[in-house]
């Protein structure tokens, strides 16, 4: 198998041949029944443990297992360098951004670096709540893992560098204090070199140091900062990277779900018969699922499900299913009934999340006020990997393989629906098809451990496109109703942003209602402490969707608003979009920011996108007749971006974007092509979503099942994005969600600067309506 | 009984021949490089190779396949890797990769019908991506083209 997966292998256990040999396996395909990996089934037991807490098993162990050296690092005497990655990799490229992190702190040589994926460990602490990561945190999401890993990763590989030359200093019997390192060498002053292939072993029978080593300057730094291709390409292009939906486990039941389709609807009744002659049906089960008002704290929806022996046995078994639907309290709700409804609240008056001056004596006088409603709309996560788990609960054990974000939460739910001790849960992380902030909710993990439970067998539980695309947690639906005043000499004296929208935490478990408006208004965004008068007001839309992180959530809704709005200001007010946003931003300092992402907000790093954006589309020329350039620029979770782009609007009311420029500041870049990647990435997400995509609602049931209705982009409308990275070195910032939030106010302000049409509603559609 | 090849070894399949392709590969030909990913034909994650033209074997039943030739993405490279999936690697196409054996076997299909295509060409491509890599994707492409012509230069030199 190594052979096959010469640079990852995800399903395999990163320390497997460290371990207890004895313990259950679990296989990746049907073709490879002769190779089934060997996988421990927990992480915890046999193996390394800090030499802190138990120095003598620390070195047992180690002397049994040649070359390893803490959790990370194990160095082959070949020389090849196995580094684990912790986090899950959804695309975000942290399965080479992290290792990259901990090669260059250890002096690794990059190009003998092997990189697999570690499976989830935690640890028991004394402290409240008794259990805590091991390897420190393994989700996926909020831009996280490189700032977690900027924080302990370097000092691992630095304590990985130290044990190596401690081992070659008593070797050659000389003080730490002449050696040096170079990739993969210790080098001593009078030019003798040991490899760490040489060193390893002996390395391995030291305690891990405790406490921190020295860094390296960043003036040293050989890999971090450079470009590297991400660690899995010939797996990817060859077919044999090992996402969730190539986890196999022996025996296993494929299961489909017929869910129900009304929001919190119930099975009236059911005829399973038809399908019980389906050949390679099994089983069909009731799969309970939460009751109106509950909190969806495991599964999203009642159904019932299918057991077959391969997926297209339980797709059809699933097909003649009879069942009837009883719709629950929102059968009423429509698309229409919520912009109804965000219309009559933005009437009256909200929770004021943030107050400071007095916005009404501003507003009153102002010489020129100005406002505008936006409506951003549901929107789908549809990764292209539609969900799936393979799940065994055992009398006293269960085994989770699967695409997820939240490995953590997966052990949680695991543990609620069954009581098993979360030490015996094993969970497993594939590489996965595609995050979104789709995959932090565990509710398909939970089917199949509900699945599992309920048949006493494996379940390999298969979502199809449908599936997923009518029972997801979607970006919140919302109306943005933004009111600014200027003074006499043109400065922006009040601002409003009044939003109604249906907060992400519906039915999410332990909410407060008076927090409902957390995750959609985050107070500290621009022009917060930039405009004296300011007033921040939130209203609850009452709706049966679930809903939840959608990439840069709040970010994606309230940057078009914000972004779009200064436009209309500026051109309102006859000042020039940039200039009036550097005005706005002021002198270069740092403000306070409370929310993810701070503690503080730079208005001179912000300007710097800016400018860096305008300069590089040659902002204020002029584009000619037809076209236009339009700019946003906005501060996500700690990292600074901007878009600007010329758009070309035709007389038919199509739209082309002729250029698009990302430039993104977020701290030291770690990978280079990666960093570029997600902007591309996140550029392209949030053109398509701007674009094309709306989840619909009719009669409280989603409308849109699959890509034919929801047109995500493709090649022939997809502009190339050009990068620019800033060169800053300050400590980094993710970079999975910055690249989004902006793309969609720079089409929509491009699109007016070519053709006086302001797009306040999106998605924008194909064409622009007639202005 | 239905038989046909696949990557060159012969397989048959007496089956519920309305199973389309991709599930015969996925779940019964232990080949599970070939994605899903609509159902529909829609998104392409399943595209394959029938009789060396691109098809989305997700709508492709078994029972039309008697006597095919079918490639996967795991019998694409012959020996070594193929000019698609090495010019894959050079532009870092992939993020997720969920997505990406489809659009190598439809990247290919494209340069077997347009040896050096056009932005246009190109463009008929619909495969999705839902993590944006169209950008690197046309790059690849046109770097494959270059690749390709280089290593049928290469042969006519060695002939």
């Amino acid at each position: 198998m190594s052979k096959q997966s010469p640079n990852v292998s995800p399903l395999r256990d990163w320390q497997q041949d460290l371990h207890d040999r004895s313990v259950p396996t679990v296989s990746t395909t049907h073709a490879d029944r002769r190779s089934f990996l060997k996988a421990s089934l927990t992480a915890a037991g046999a193996l390394l443990i800090t030499a802190s807490l138990h120095p003598r098993r620390a070195r047992a162990e180690s002397s049994s297992s040649p070359g390893m050296l803490g959790f990370f690092v194990r160095i082959d005497t070949d020389g090849t360098t196995h580094i684990g990655a912790r986090s899950p990799e959804i695309g975000q490229g942290v399965n080479t951004s992290l290792p990259m992190i901990i090669a260059e702190e250890m002096d690794a040589d990059w190009a003998r670096v092997k990189v697999k994926q570690m499976p989830m460990a935690l640890k028991k602490i004394d402290e409240a709540p008794g259990i805590a990561w091991k390897y420190g945190p393994q989700g996926a999401g909020g831009s996280t893992s490189i700032p977690s890993a900027w924080s302990d990763l370097r000092q691992v590989g630095a304590k990985v560098r130290q044990l190596l030359l401690q081992a070659a200093a008593s070797q050659w019997e000389v003080p730490v204090s002449d050696l040096r390192t170079e990739a993969g060498v210790v080098i001593h002053a009078d030019g003798r070199r040991l490899s760490y292939a040489n060193l390893a072993a002996s390395a391995a029978t030291s305690a891990w140091p405790e406490a921190d080593v020295p860094l390296k300057d960043p003036k040293d730094f050989r890999i971090v900062g450079t470009a590297q291709p991400q660690v899995a390409l010939r797996e990817i292009v060859t077919g044999r990277a090992e996402f969730g939906i190539d986890a196999r486990m022996p025996g296993a039941l494929v299961a489909v779900v017929a869910r129900c389709p009304h929001f919190d609807g119930e099975i009236e009744s059911f005829d399973a018969s038809a399908a019980k002659q389906i050949p390679g049906v099994r089983e069909v089960l009731v799969l309970p699922g939460p009751k109106h008002g509950e909190p969806i704290s495991a599964n999203l929806a009642t159904g019932v499900a299918v057991l077959a022996d391969d997926s297209w046995a339980a797709i059809k078994g699933r097909r003649a299913l009879q069942i009837r639907w009883k719709p629950g309290p929102y059968a009423q709700e429509s698309s229409a009934s919520l912009d109804r409804q965000c219309a009559e609240l933005l009437k009256g008056e909200g929770i004021r999340c943030r107050e400071d001056g007095d916005f009404d004596a501003a507003r009153e006088a102002a010489a020129r006020t100005v406002e505008a409603v936006y409506r951003v709309p549901y929107v789908s996560h549809c990764p292209m990997e539609p969900q799936n788990a393979c799940v065994h609960v055992e009398a006293d054990r269960v085994r989770i393989v699967a695409p997820m974000q939240s490995p953590s939460g997966a052990s949680r739910v695991a543990h609620q629906l069954t009581g098993i001790d979360r030490f015996k849960i094993d969970v497993r992380m594939t590489r996965v098809g595609g995050g979104f902030g789709r995959r932090l909710s565990n509710d398909f993990v939970a089917e199949a451990v509900l699945l599992s439970k309920l048949s006493g067998k494996p379940i390999r539980l298969l979502w199809t496109r449908e599936d997923d695309m009518r029972h997801d947690f979607y970006r919140p639906f919302g109306h943005h109703h933004l009111i600014a005043s200027v003074d006499e000499q043109g400065a922006v004296s009040s601002w409003a942003h009044r939003l109604a929208s249906a907060s992400k935490y519906y039915r999410r478990p332990n909410v407060k209602p008076e927090d409902m408006w957390n995750p959609e208004i985050y107070p500290d965004d621009f022009p917060a402490q930039l405009v004296s008068n300011l007033r921040l007001e939130w209203f609850a839309v009452d709706s049966g969707m679930t809903r939840g992180s959608w990439r840069a959530p709040a970010h994606t809704a309230n940057a078009f608003a914000v972004q779009s709005f200064i436009d209309e200001l500026a051109v309102a007010t006859k000042r020039d979009p940039v200039a009036l946003r550097l005005a706005m931003l002021g002198e270069p300092r740092e403000l306070e920011y409370g929310g993810h992402g701070g503690p503080v907000f730079d208005t001179g790093r912000l300007a710097g996108v800016l400018r860096r954006a305008a300069d590089k589309i040659g902002w204020g020329r002029d584009p000619g007749k037809g076209r236009g350039l339009g700019i946003a620029a906005h501060f996500t979770f700690g990292g600074y971006a901007a878009h600007a782009m010329e758009v070309a609007v035709a007389d038919d009311g199509s739209y082309r974007i002729e250029r698009c420029v990302c430039a993104v500041d977020v701290g030291r870049p770690i990978n280079r092509s990666g960093l570029e990647a997600q902007m591309i990435g996140g550029t392209i997400d949030g053109i398509s979503t701007a674009r094309n995509l709306e989840i619909h609602i009719r009669d409280g049931q989603v409308v849109e099942g699959n890509f034919d209705r929801y047109r995500l982009l493709r090649m022939a409308d997809a502009p190339d994005v050009e990068v620019e990275i800033i060169d800053s070195e300050a400590d980094p910032a993710g970079a999975g969600e910055m690249g989004i939030p902006t793309a969609a106010p720079a089409l929509t302000n491009a699109i007016f600067a070519a053709s006086g049409v302001r797009v306040r509603s999106l998605p924008i559609g194909p064409k622009i309506a007639a202005g | 009984m239905i038989k046909f090849t696949v990557n060159g070894a012969e397989h048959q399949f007496d089956g519920d021949s309305t199973m389309p392709l991709l599930w015969y590969l996925r779940d019964h030909a232990g080949l599970t490089g070939t994605k899903f990913g609509c159902g529909i034909a829609q998104c392409g994650a399943c595209t394959v190779h029938v009789d060396g033209e691109a098809a989305r074997s997700c709508t492709l039943p078994v029972a039309g396949l008697e006597g095919k030739k079918i490639t996967t993405i795991e019998g694409l490279a012959e020996g070594r890797l193929h000019a698609v999936q090495q010019a894959w690697m050079e532009q870092d196409v992939p993020q997720c990769g969920y997505c990406q054996a489809g659009q190598i076997m439809a990247a290919v299909d494209l340069l077997k019908r347009h040896p050096d295509p056009s932005d246009e060409q190109i463009n008929t491509l619909t495969n999705l991506c839902r993590c944006g890599t169209y950008p690197r994707i046309r790059s690849a492409i046109k770097r494959a083209a270059a690749l390709a012509k280089s290593e049928s230069a290469g042969r006519e030199a060695d002939a």
